[in-house]
């Protein structure tokens, strides 16, 4: 019996251990104003182009957001983020070019029908943890190009050749390009789900997701709903994912089922982690890394992105487990003493 | 019904390819409670080498047998290297060694070989189809490999006594530890023999899926339903769940939900399996107390 004991009590301890950042700590008020001026202020200063990858940055950033939320904060291991991701892109595309929906209007119902999705795939995601869940989660993951190549859903997903939309001008005559337009569109819709996101996690419901995480024997024993909670948890996840799925499409203006393969939800996991793990900033350095570390990687060969990632993800692993938030974090407390 | 025991026997046929390859895992999971997500790479990986070996001149059966063994090596010292420091780690940094593991692999078949689809040679010629029209040559010739090597790992680990000391290492470390067992070599064997496994299957499947580096990943997701199914802590069960797969495969993908949708028919087992039985059929119920 006392056996049973001190290996629960070990295990729970290992676990706080090698995540180290159990809250959500605020960046200064200062910083974050700092960041968000810069970012609006790069709209004018950069090409289209590397607005184009500005935006997609954003997009990433949310949807490594949902993950964290789900993995990061809940402890529930996905390897199938791309899924919902998918499902967000392909329901702005369908709504945009089907049914002429304009394109702000597509994002809440692309969160809504992911958040729905979610919710669903939360039930069997219950009856499963850690590793068993990440394989469960990886098969979605894998199967998501077939099922959006698949025959009856072809009048709207367009089967293998996609969906071409176009991009929205900028509204009320502003004096903006389609692409500065949409940058600052996106940066609106991810400075509310951050600021959200940041909220939930403090607060009540944020506090009962980690104690999950932690402990989700001593959590019920405190009166948590694990079932509502988790499938709840798994639900916002989705929806997040979902929104930046939305946001990529219509930055795209394109979605095909083989730019949804098991990569994307691949992908999105070496953000999470190489940004950081139970980190909501953590999301914006990972989006970062997916974004401009290809770039710099396709020079040397096509192959070179993926070996690159794989090698700092191990890397990460075994040096950093914290990730690049975890890193500043430690740095900040050590240039501020007073912070800690 | 001719139709129907055509799509029965060559779903045994691949059956076999999936059963090697979910017997690959088991062994894993027995040993360490990982599911290895990078077993497929590391498989197509092994074909390529055995692809370079036979477009170098190579008999067949030579390359076959140095791609095994180079395999086996490989897999012990990816054990070593990378899953030794990890022992004790949380799950989520398994994951993410397991995944970095597949992006590695991936990129380095994609980058040595290119993303070129190639064919690989199949040893089993036969012109006309066999046991009446039922079996091409291959598909035949591939399920006796896969049988030949089950009964080899069977006889392994029943009547030798190092395949003893690797069930007792992975069924009781400590005690295993105690009467002299060195099971950390224990585990880097077994990732050897489940590597060298793998490239087996990959070899045998890659006459029908042709050789291209993410050949593994469908084949990798009926490898894991099948272990699922069979009961991921049994090696029989896991035999048995890889050629049922196969079969279920076969039958679903020519009746039911068209060729289209297989890869998501295994999808629906993995659900099914952990939902209803997550034991597996032939697995036994582990309870915890807590």
């Amino acid at each position: 019996m006392s056996g049973e004991i001190t290996a629960e009590a070990t295990e729970a301890s290992t676990s706080i251990r090698t995540q180290p950042s159990t809250r959500a700590r605020p960046v200064p008020f200062a910083v974050t104003v700092i960041v968000l001026a810069g970012a609006v202020a790069l709209t004018f200063l950069v090409s289209n182009y590397h607005l184009f990858q500005l935006t997609m940055l954003v997009g990433y950033a949310v949807a490594i957001l949902g993950l964290n939320i789900a993995t990061g904060y809940n402890g529930q291991i996905s390897l199938g983020h791309g899924a919902f991701y998918a499902v967000g892109a392909y329901t702005a595309a369908i709504l945009m070019s089907n049914f002429d929906v304009p394109y702000w209007a597509t994002l809440p119902i692309a969160a809504i029908i992911s958040a729905i999705i979610g919710f669903l795939i939360g039930f069997p995601a219950l009856r499963f943890t850690g590793l068993y869940l990440a394989l469960t989660t990886f098969a979605l993951a894998v199967a998501v190009p077939q099922l959006l190549k698949f025959k009856g859903i072809e009048d709207w997903t367009g089967g293998v050749q996609g969906i071409v939309i176009s991009k929205p001008e900028a509204p009320f005559g502003l004096p903006l390009n389609p692409d500065q337009w949409l940058y600052l569109f996106s940066l609106g819709v991810a400075g509310l789900l951050f600021l959200f996101a940041w909220n939930l996690i403090r607060g009540r419901i944020g506090r009962a997701m980690m104690a999950i995480r932690d402990h989700a024997l001593a959590a019920e024993a405190m009166g948590i709903d694990l079932a509502l909670l988790k499938t709840r948890t798994f639900a916002v996840s989705a929806m997040y994912t979902g929104v930046a799925g939305a946001l990529s499409a219509i930055a795209v203006e394109f979605v095909a089922p083989d730019s949804f393969t098991v990569f994307v939800s691949i992908f999105l996991f070496v953000g999470l982690v190489v940004g950081g793990v139970a980190s909501i900033t953590g999301a914006i350095f990972g989006a970062a890394f997916i974004v401009f570390i290809p770039n710099i990687a396709e020079q040397v060969s096509k192959a070179a992105p993926g070996a690159i990632y794989g090698v700092i993800l191990i890397a990460f692993m075994y040096l950093m487990p914290s990730g690049v938030a975890g890193l500043l974090r430690r740095l900040y407390h050590r240039l501020v003493p007073s912070s800690r | 019904m001719q139709g129907v025991l055509h799509q029965i026997l060559s779903g045994l046929a691949t059956g076999g390819i999936y059963a090697s390859l979910a017997l690959a895992l088991v062994m894993i999971y027995q040993a360490t409670h990982h599911v290895n997500f990078a077993q497929g790479e590391m498989a197509t990986l092994s074909t390529y080498i055995a692809y370079t070996m036979v477009t170098a001149g190579w008999s067949y059966w030579v390359s076959f047998i140095a791609t095994v063994v180079v395999s086996f090596i490989m897999g012990v010292v990816v054990e070593r290297v990378l899953m030794r420091p990890m022992t004790n780690a949380p799950v989520l940094a398994l994951v993410g060694v397991f995944i970095g593991l597949l992006l590695i692999v991936n990129a380095m078949t994609g980058w040595i070989w290119d993303f070129t689809i190639k064919t690989f040679p199949s040893p089993f010629h036969s012109s006309t189809p066999l046991l009446g029209g039922f079996l091409s040559g291959h598909e035949l010739g591939s399920t006796v490999v896969t049988l030949v090597m089950l009964l080899c790992i069977y006889l392994f680990f029943r009547h030798t006594s190092l395949g003893l000391a690797m069930r007792a290492a992975a069924y009781n470390p400590v005690s295993s530890r105690l009467v002299g067992v060195r099971v950390g070599w224990m585990l880097a064997l077994g990732w050897g023999l489940a590597a060298a496994i793998g490239a087996i299957a990959g070899m045998m499947i890659a006459p029908i899926v042709f050789l291209d580096p993410n050949m593994m990943a469908g084949v990798l997701l009926y490898a894991f339903a099948g272990a699922l199914l069979g009961g991921i802590e049994n090696p029989l069960g896991a035999v048995i769940g890889g050629f049922a797969v196969g079969v279920i495969e076969n039958l679903g993908g020519a009746y039911v939900v068209g060729t289209e949708l297989k890869l998501t028919l295994a999808l629906v087992i993995i659900v099914a399996v952990l939902m209803i039985k997550p034991s597996g059929l032939l697995g036994r119920t582990v309870m915890s107390r807590v």
